[in-house]
């Protein structure tokens, strides 16, 4: 029910089609949250600087409070939840952020996470200057950005880690990254 | 024996949910809710004449739209002020939807419930109101000027006036061998957290009652208000904080105007009303900070050692008071910093200005105290030709504990209760390299490089009370449920009060399960701010771990017959001391807690009448015990314990542009015992990123009609990653005597003294004085000709 | 922050799109990436009753280099071309200032054409466009015309397009042998609108390398993107000597220029920041460190 009109449109989101009855003008993150209760996508500021409500357009960050949903027709959309959804298994950049401490309140995570996963597939071994560049555009008001720059880095590593794993050599066990997979959680009883 | 979580680098309980998008923000709740949006104020200070909702009402999808005389009862009057305090002389609150008068642009004026957000915004657009222009005052000159009035009735403006002394310090300074007088100033800017503020008002018809979910700093405070305002039993109310995207302060002031009218509108409409804050409302009717204006007249010795302290300074408080002076007294009672002064006087007015509300912005006055009292101390080196950390050593306090004879803003005397400042000026000065810089300077300044070095130290009154408390909870099947009313905005309190509870109980961590932030469960509670989650909360958790711990190894030696002082649980097994052989899992003491009828399990059955033999003589449950594996209790400090840092920072000016860059940043903190490094480490980093953002970047930018002209990201600078520098840390940990683990809070300490620290190290590689912050490269620039036409004075040392 | 209501086309060919904006008139505006209108659209500063969305429409989403010059189809993200090789070998310059463009998921969305067409004086690419001696192709239901960076803008945030009217493509002008072309500019954060900004394309003999000309384009310190020509100043002068003329051309600069003053910076030191970005740029360029165009074949 809506006082609205309404058109459908399909959008395909973590690999899934979805048939939506919206309003032209509803953007793609409120459809994101709202019609599709993928509530993983933050929404910041609305006005694309935060970068809290990233997601991965045809494998690409961008900015889902600037994209309306009629238009993300015919493109693929992937979410946080997308790139990993199961507490008990996170995906490389999840669980580098859980490993360097790269948040505190977690709201921008999320944002965070589409941008850097979409990174380290093209840049599998980032310098630390490039892992700082490629955050540069998204905000954060907790951590002070050092752990997320130390994240990407862990990131990457886990995502040689998995590579090697797929392809049935033992992975390199904590060598190289920023601090040899320990990072920032030395001493973690988890 | 199990490894003492407390100390441990352990990685956050938190995160596998919010990385995988499992978190559960405010607005991530009430689906299909009605949801609200607000007509503000468009002008900084007006009367309002006629509201009209005619054109707004026939929008398709819209329910309802309220004003000020839709509210019902008490939620119809002002709303409450929160902190009284002997210096408010003139208390003014706003209301939910105003009434009559508006006195800042962003103001709630009326109030649409509609089916979306989007069709509410609609209906907003259609609201017309008519004002009538009154004359705004904006910024400390104009309200101290008292040309015009903020409010009608108080003509000078002043909402608190106050003063605080020690000894005599215009006696002090008058035969003092050295004087000097500043003039500083630091600008308004804003918590500014990620997420806006945000409510979901659920009233549940069947049995009239209210549950508020809330991006809240407190929920029993907001619950008690709540209660209050709608003339509901206390009972009928509950409160949960969910998890919050950062607060920073500002999401401690409550109710906030939305919270209440969603609420009534709820309970009006018999459903639930959501309202989440844009970006654009969050920077026009939240909070701002940090404005204020000061005068410094300072008398020392030869050594550069303070004789007399006397200052004033102007604080811009914003359109009400609802907070009350808890930032202008801060700065009050901090300005003497680590020193021994013993001749100090400041007298301060808080102000009234047609601009938003002013509440606590992490740091609370104290970033302002410490800018005051390092500024004054580099003109003092500076006047004198002496090291600035030289003057700084010659001043500390040596002894502790060390009164500070002012009564602080928890109502208690102040005190220095731990530290050692000496150790932690000199692990300052070996991280940032302070002996060595003359020959970086000299390198660089060969390569034509402009660098200049900084210092600035702090301390912060942390864990004020009255109280918080804490409920644990051992389930027969083990699990460990621990509860603490205050909330929770990223503070790894899941991980953190874990470690404490775990260590106490001598269980694995795992099994320890925190909830923040819900009446339901712990109605009695203060709140999260002024770095008082660890100190207070932990300890309380600390006190009630012991005690279940009493009552489970009384259980456990009862069966085991043995006392109890020869048991201890070791990863979650009661065992006798020396001789694990025996023992019982504390899951099973659990379940011989609470004597039972009804086995509703394997394990329960231990617990029922015939499960064993019983004491003709003594009923199930004896007197002066209760069933359950559960206690609670309270930790109330006798006052605030007092933690401290120093940072140093280099930086370096672009001689042709003026662009300002951080080379190197270091703090030395000193929260006594951490519960968990990575935590406090993370605290720092983040807090230095504000200050860095509020050195050189972050300022509210008014015009001379009230208007804010950068209410955005676009335009509000707050820093990205390319703008942080890295931190470089080191860490003292002198336990405090006045609770039991020891410790200090960490949350604000990374933000306090970053203003001051940039302005030293800037001054120090222009060669001539900064007395306003932030600064950015214009600024700077502007600055530089001004020095050059001699009207801004050069260091001596320059 | 929620726009107003409208309703979206998706037209899939230029055809369409022209019959759509025929029929809307001034009621409808086009959207592409969309990064500089959907934030005004959810501020409510602006809204337009019908949103002609172009990502759809085939044959826009090319970047070709054509006898040096480097055409961008409307559809281009800003991100594709900053990462198109052919382009960058044709004109760096291009590179140097897409970088400069926002952040990169603003880039990756936003495209270049839809920056033409936006017209900010305080964007970079109409600078660069005018810079690099570039034209838009236009078309509409009447007819094609093809506009130079001067006639295309005709104030702060305002082109002379008419409402039935496309940009199709952008055309930037490469590097002739003998150029080289950069660009700077100083923001107070990354990815912010600069202070001030400066490209500059630097024409030299490639035999003797003595310079023979030199033009150069402005970011958020003037209007429109006026082009400032220092041939007279730079004529004649052999690259290894021509470090002496930094200060008459920053001074040159700075008389040329005409800020405006924010919350930002004052317009005084916009206009000197202007002429030590302008420094910094000729400096970068006579120094040979910035590759240009040595010969015909390198292109």
């Amino acid at each position: 029910m809506s006082a609205e009109t309404l058109n459908r449109i399909r959008l395909t989101v973590n690999g899934v089609d979805h048939d939506l009855d919206v309003p032209d003008r509803k953007l793609l993150s409120d459809v994101l949250r709202q019609d599709l209760e993928l509530t993983g996508t933050h929404v910041g500021c609305e006005h694309g600087v935060c970068g809290a409500c990233t997601v991965q357009f045809d494998g690409v960050p961008v900015r889902s409070c600037l994209v309306f949903a009629a238009s993300a027709q015919g493109h693929e959309v992937t979410t946080v939840e997308g790139i990993g959804n199961d507490p008990e298994h996170p995906s490389p950049v999840q669980q580098a952020f859980i490993d360097c401490h790269g948040l505190q309140c977690g709201f921008c995570t999320p944002g965070f996470i589409t941008t850097i996963d979409a990174f380290i597939k093209d840049n599998p071994h980032p310098t630390e200057e490039e892992s700082r560049e490629v955050v540069s555009g998204n905000l954060c008001r907790c951590t002070g950005y050092q752990n997320i720059v130390k994240a990407v880095q862990r990131a990457a590593e886990l995502q040689e880690q998995d590579k090697a794993l797929a392809a049935g050599s033992s992975a390199p066990s904590g060598s190289g990254g920023c601090c040899g997979g320990g990072c920032c959680g030395e001493g973690s009883a988890e | 024996m199990t490894t003492r979580m407390f100390g441990q680098k352990i990685k956050r309980r938190e995160d596998p949910r919010l990385v995988t998008g499992n978190g559960r923000y405010v607005d991530d709740l009430g689906a299909g809710a009605l949801v609200a949006a607000f007509v503000r104020s468009p002008h900084a200070h007006a009367s309002i004449v006629d509201i009209d909702v005619t054109d707004a009402i026939d929008v398709d999808g819209v329910v309802a739209i309220w004003t000020h005389e839709d509210l019902p009862g008490d939620a119809a009057e002002r709303l409450p002020m929160l902190l009284p305090h002997p210096s408010i002389v003139n208390p003014m609150t706003g209301y939910a939807l105003a009434r009559d008068h508006v006195n800042f642009v962003g103001e709630p004026v009326a109030m649409v419930v509609a089916e979306n957000r989007y069709i509410a915004e609609d209906a907003a657009g259609r609201i017309s109101v008519d004002y009538e222009f009154l004359p705004p005052v904006v910024g400390v000159d104009q309200a101290r000027a008292a040309q015009t009035a903020v409010h009608e009735g108080i003509e000078d403006n002043v909402a608190a006036h106050y003063q605080q002394t020690v000894g005599d310090a215009p006696g002090a300074i008058a035969s003092a061998p050295h004087s000097l007088e500043l003039e500083l100033e630091v600008s308004r800017s804003a918590c500014m957290p990620m997420e806006g503020k945000g409510v979901v008002a659920k009233w549940n018809t069947e049995d009239g009652t209210l549950l508020l979910h809330s991006s809240t700093q407190t929920a029993s405070g907001l619950r008690a208000a709540i209660a209050a305002k709608l003339g509901l039993p206390l009972t009928k109310v509950e409160v949960v904080a969910p998890d919050i995207g950062g607060g920073f302060g500002v999401k401690i002031n409550h109710p906030w105007p939305e919270e209440l009218a969603c609420a009534c509108a709820a309970r009006a409409l018999g459903t639930t009303v959501k309202w989440t804050e844009d970006r654009r409302e969050h920077f026009v009717s939240s909070a701002h900070e940090r404005g204020q204006i000061q005068e410094v007249h300072v008398g020392f010795d030869d050594e550069g050692r303070i004789l007399g302290l006397d200052v004033k300074f102007w604080h811009d408080n914003g359109a009400y008071l609802p907070y009350g002076v808890i930032v202008p007294l801060n700065t009050s009672t901090h300005i003497m910093g680590p020193y021994d002064i013993a001749n100090f006087n400041v007298e301060w007015w808080s102000l009234y200005t047609n601009c938003v509300i002013v509440t606590p912005y992490r740091g609370a006055g104290r970033v302002h105290a410490t800018f005051m009292m390092e500024r004054t101390m580099d003109a003092i080196a500076d006047e004198l030709g002496l090291d600035r950390a030289q003057v700084r050593l010659n001043n500390f306090v040596r002894e502790f504990p060390h009164p500070m004879g002012v009564v602080m803003q928890d109502g208690a005397e102040g005190c220095l209760d731990s530290g050692d400042f000496l150790t932690s000026l000199d692990k300052l000065k070996a991280l940032v390299g302070w002996d060595e810089f003359e020959d970086y300077r000299n390198r660089a300044r060969a390569e034509g490089r402009h660098v200049g070095i900084g210092m600035g130290a702090y301390v912060e009154s942390t864990g004020a009370g009255p109280y918080e408390g804490g409920h644990i909870e051992i389930e027969s099947s083990g699990r460990v449920n621990v509860w603490t009313g205050l909330t929770t905005q990223g503070q790894a309190h899941a991980t953190v009060f874990a470690q404490i509870v775990a260590d106490e109980l001598g269980v694995p961590i795992d099994t320890v399960h925190v909830t923040t932030g819900d009446t339901r469960k712990m109605p009695y509670s203060v709140g999260t701010w002024g770095s008082r989650g660890g100190v207070m909360a932990g300890n309380a958790l600390h006190v009630t771990a012991k005690k279940v711990k009493a009552k489970a190894l009384k259980i456990a030696g009862d069966l085991l017959e043995v006392s109890p002082e020869d048991l201890e649980i070791v990863d979650g097994t009661v065992q006798v001391k020396g001789d694990p052989s025996a023992s019982m899992p504390l899951a099973s003491v659990a379940v011989l807690s609470n004597p039972l009828r009804y086995a509703f399990d394997e394990s329960a059955k231990q617990a029922t009448q015939f499960a064993k033999p019983a004491d003709p003589n003594t009923p199930p449950i004896k007197p002066g015990e209760e069933p359950g594996l559960e206690e609670q209790d309270y930790f109330s400090p006798l006052r605030s314990t007092v933690a401290n840092g120093m940072h140093a920072a280099i930086v370096e000016t672009d001689p042709e542009t003026a662009d300002i860059t951080i080379l190197k940043y270091c703090v030395v903190h000193d929260c006594g015992p951490m519960i968990n490094p990575m935590v406090v480490e993370g605290q720092v980093h983040g807090g230095v990123a504000q200050g860095v953002g509020g050195a050189l970047y972050e300022k509210m930018a008014y015009d001379a009609d009230g208007q804010l002209l950068n209410a955005s990201f676009m335009d509000f600078l707050m820093p990205f990653a390319s703008e942080v520098p890295k931190v470089e840390t080191d860490h003292l940990e002198t336990p405090s005597p006045l609770n039991p683990l020891g410790i200090k809070g960490a949350g604000e300490a990374g933000a306090i003294p970053v203003v001051s620290v940039i302005a030293s190290a800037i001054e120090d590689a222009e060669g001539f004085e900064i007395r306003s912050m932030p600064i950015d490269p214009s600024t700077l620039w502007e600055l530089r000709r001004k020095h050059a036409a001699g009207a801004v004075p050069s260091l001596h040392r320059a | 922050m929620k726009p107003s209501p409208f309703t979206i086309h998706r037209p899939t060919s230029v055809e369409q799109t022209l019959e759509l904006l025929s029929e809307f008139g001034a009621h409808g505006k086009i959207i592409a990436g969309g990064q500089s209108l959907v934030p005004v659209l959810n501020m409510r500063l602006a809204a337009p009753e019908h949103l002609i969305d172009i990502t759809a429409v085939s044959g826009l989403s090319d970047i070709v280099v054509h006898d040096g010059d480097v055409e961008v189809g409307a559809l281009v993200s800003h991100a594709r071309l900053e990462h198109d090789e052919r382009a960058h070998a044709a004109q760096p310059v291009l590179r140097a200032a897409l970088k400069c463009v926002a952040h990169p998921a603003i880039r990756n969305r936003g495209t270049t054409v839809g920056s033409l067409a936006h017209a900010d004086p305080n964007g970079e690419m109409p600078m660069i466009l005018a810079l690099t001696g570039g034209h838009v192709d236009v078309v509409s239901s009447r007819g094609t015309r093809s506009l130079e960076a001067a006639e295309l803008n005709v104030g702060p945030l305002e082109t002379c397009l008419e409402s039935d009217e496309l940009i199709v493509k952008a055309v930037f002008g490469g590097l002739a042998p003998g150029q080289s072309a950069d660009f700077a500019e100083l923001t107070r954060r990354t990815g912010d609108y600069a202070l001030a900004g400066v490209g500059m394309v630097l024409s030299a003999d490639p035999d003797t390398g003595e310079l023979t000309g030199l033009r150069a384009g402005f970011v958020s310190v003037t209007d429109l993107p006026d082009i400032l020509d220092l041939g007279g100043v730079v004529a004649g002068t052999q690259r290894a000597e021509a470090a002496a003329l930094v200060p008459t051309i920053a001074q040159a600069v700075e008389e040329f220029v005409d800020p405006v003053g924010d919350i930002h910076a004052t317009a005084d030191y916009r206009r000197h920041l202007a002429g030590v970005m302008a420094g910094r740029v000729f400096t970068g360029l006579i120094s040979g460190a910035v590759p240009g165009r040595e010969t015909e074949e390198a292109a």
